[in-house]
């Protein structure tokens, strides 16, 4: 059964090196990591700048990237199954033949222009701390594009329906607490927006990173209160544990709905 | 012309005492078992010398003019955590030099101090090492005094229980120079002071401020080091201050600042650089300050004002990837922001003359926000905040109007 499955991640990942997307993708952020370093960054505001890189385009990437990719390889999941093949182990090579290119892509393409500018080892600490960022944003939204490209058979849709959930992780949910903050803005609210904050990913990836690298920023007034809770050790874990959520249940639910899927 | 006049005058009344007391230095005295006795024994212009040992006494008292105490390496005067003042200058011309003085233990009813100077004058203080004492250095109503090259640092784990480094109350000319001072409630303590000078020391992690300046006029502090501290510097209720070329790094907490103005008037804060601060300034109150050429790099709030600070001129400063540059309070605003570098400026300059076309608004409608409701600090660096700003740059409705800067340089004009 292992074998089955790794072998179909090997067709996998030899159908997606052929096609040009992963190579546009390496080139984007080693362009763009390098072009930090050119303006004249240090390894620190490059890391700083590269946070934004991070949190805008790796979400929105993925998940277009992700729903697509379900739906090209339909044909093939199908011819696949009418082989010998489990449909859990065509789901997990599904997953990870696009998963581990994406994050592959995203790691190397920053880590590169930080080794030949020479300051990987002094920085490899934040550095590592910002792809496991990168990686774990790329597996939560890979994930949800499964989940969406399983939901509807319709191609338009399915892309339609990443956009628009891109759009809400991204912009709306962060409205959607700005208007709460200001509506109950006469009562305590930092557990209310914490806990909020946490049930958005995007958010979740965004204020791990800040404790990390804006540190300073948060200590301010209130964002001591945050730093206390979120810059703890127990902090710290619900953060992973709530990121493991958000990968394990898109995931599971994807994974039902592709066993009992009529193909 | 006028402070130059004053650098002379304290220059020569600092060269005057040191003169005198070379000139009478003509008897030294070695200390056998006890200071007390051998200051009691001496004559103006001895010279007392303490040789290595450590000398468990308190109290010691100096009422003889111009006489030196001197310590050979390794003399060490402990006062035991007695609850005891160790030394107290009450003569003019007095020197301590090369001791180590420690422990005075702890009081909530007095201010125990490892040195004091009551009342006296001509004063010099350097070279001495102070350890675990409540206050190190306190001089009361003390004139043309000198404390210089000491390293000072403090007992007590919290604010409520040390004192200050450096205490300064009610002193005129006073010269404080290249000490180094650290875990004390506040590193260097003024209080009605004139015409003091601070220059070229070192104040890190103070559980307060590192420098704490209040009611006092016509003085200087330039060329120091605050880090960590956990306030960072507060100058309150004072005029004519002169802050340059000073470094104010890593002050990072709740309630932490580079420096923080409250009620200052004409002074001027040039060539300084601000460092990873949570405030880079916070002004309150403050009129016609003139803050020019400093650096603010990596704060969370370079520049908090106030609208009741008035007439106050940013120009010539560098702000580069600070969260937010400019905050305030109101759309009201009466200070001036002219030819400063953003680094979140993003204009361009058609003609080539290093000024902007297009005007900066230095304070981003984000930092309006957080002002009214702090928590919505958490949406930092969210997408949704950027679209905001950019609506708002576009047609400010909320962010003052007048709080512009016109000429904007495009490249930072430090080096």
């Amino acid at each position: 059964m292992k074998t089955n499955t790794l072998k179909l991640i090997k067709y996998q990942l030899r159908d997606v090196m052929r096609s040009r997307w992963v190579i546009f993708y390496l080139a984007f952020f080693i362009l763009v990591t390098d072009a930090l370093f050119r303006f004249g960054g240090s390894g620190d505001r490059v890391i700083l700048s590269l946070m934004n890189v991070v949190l805008l385009v790796i979400p929105l990437v993925s998940i277009m990237l992700g729903t697509m990719y379900v739906y090209n390889s339909r044909e093939y999941t199908e011819l696949m199954l009418s082989q010998p093949v489990k449909r859990g182990e065509m789901f997990s090579a599904l997953f990870a033949g696009l998963m581990l290119p994406l994050s592959v892509t995203v790691a190397a393409g920053i880590a590169l222009p930080f080794i030949w500018n020479g300051v990987l080892i002094s920085h490899l600490a934040a550095l590592g701390y910002l792809i496991g960022t990168a990686i774990i944003l790329t597996t939560i939204f890979s994930a949800l594009a499964f989940m969406i490209a399983l939901l509807t058979e319709d191609k338009i849709k399915g892309l339609g329906l990443a956009v628009v959930m891109w759009l809400f992780f991204a912009v709306i949910y962060d409205g959607l607490i700005l208007v709460v903050i200001y509506m109950f803005s006469d009562y305590p609210l930092q557990q209310p927006v914490l806990v909020m904050s946490m049930l958005n990913p995007l958010d979740l990836a965004r204020i791990a990173l800040l404790i990390e690298f804006e540190a300073s920023t948060l200590m301010g007034f209130t964002g001591a209160l945050f730093q206390r809770f979120l810059g703890s050790t127990g902090g710290l874990l619900t953060i992973a544990g709530v990121l493991m959520l958000w990968i394990s249940l898109p995931l599971a639910w994807g994974a039902r709905r592709f066993v009992s899927k009529d193909f | 012309m006028k402070n130059l006049k004053k650098r002379i005058l304290l220059l020569l009344s600092l060269l005057l005492v040191l003169s005198v007391s070379l000139l009478a230095s003509d008897r030294e005295i070695r200390v056998e078992s006890s200071i007390q006795l051998a200051i009691d024994q001496s004559e103006p212009g001895d010279v007392i010398i303490i040789p290595a040992g450590v000398y468990e006494e308190s109290g010691i008292t100096i009422e003889t003019a111009r006489i030196i105490l001197r310590g050979e390496d390794g003399a060490v005067i402990d006062g035991m955590k007695g609850g005891a003042h160790i030394i107290v200058i009450k003569a003019d011309s007095v020197q301590v030099e090369g001791l180590t003085i420690r422990n005075t233990g702890l009081s909530h009813v007095r201010d125990l101090s490892a040195v004091r100077v009551e009342s006296a004058s001509g004063v010099i203080i350097r070279d001495n090492v102070f350890e675990d004492s409540m206050f190190s250095v306190y001089l009361s109503r003390a004139k043309d005094s000198l404390v210089e090259r000491n390293r000072i640092s403090g007992g007590g784990d919290r604010e409520s229980n040390s004192g200050n480094g450096i205490h300064l109350f009610d002193t005129e000319r006073i010269t404080v120079r290249e000490n180094q001072i650290h875990h004390h409630r506040d590193g260097i303590y003024l209080e009605f002071a004139k015409e003091v000078r601070i220059t070229d020391n070192i104040a890190t992690d103070n559980r307060r401020y590192g420098l704490h300046y209040m009611f006092s006029r016509d003085s200087e502090y330039s060329r120091n080091e605050f880090r960590r501290n956990n306030a960072g510097v507060a100058v309150m209720y004072s005029q004519e201050v002169d802050m340059s070329g000073n470094i104010f790094a890593d002050n990072v907490g709740p309630a932490s600042y580079g420096i923080l103005l409250k009620d200052i008037d004409n002074s001027l804060i040039s060539n300084n650089r601000f460092l990873n601060n949570t405030i880079g300034i916070y002004s309150e109150g403050s009129n016609g300050v003139q803050i020019e050429k400093n650096l603010f790099e990596r704060n969370g709030w370079a520049v908090k004002i106030w609208a009741n600070s008035t007439r106050n001129v940013f120009t010539d400063n560098a702000f580069i990837d600070n969260t937010f540059d400019v905050a305030t309070n109101s759309r009201q605003h009466y200070n001036t922001f002219e030819r400063n570098y953003w680094s979140r400026y993003d204009g361009y300059d058609l003609e080539g003359d290093g000024i902007g076309d297009v005007p900066h608004r230095p304070v981003r409608l984000y930092s309006i926000i957080v002002e009214r409701n702090p928590i919505s600090l958490i949406l930092h660096r969210s997408l949704f905040i950027d679209v905001l700003d950019l609506a708002e740059r576009v047609m400010p409705a909320l962010t003052p109007e007048t709080l512009v800067d016109e000429y904007p340089l495009m490249k930072s004009p430090l080096p």
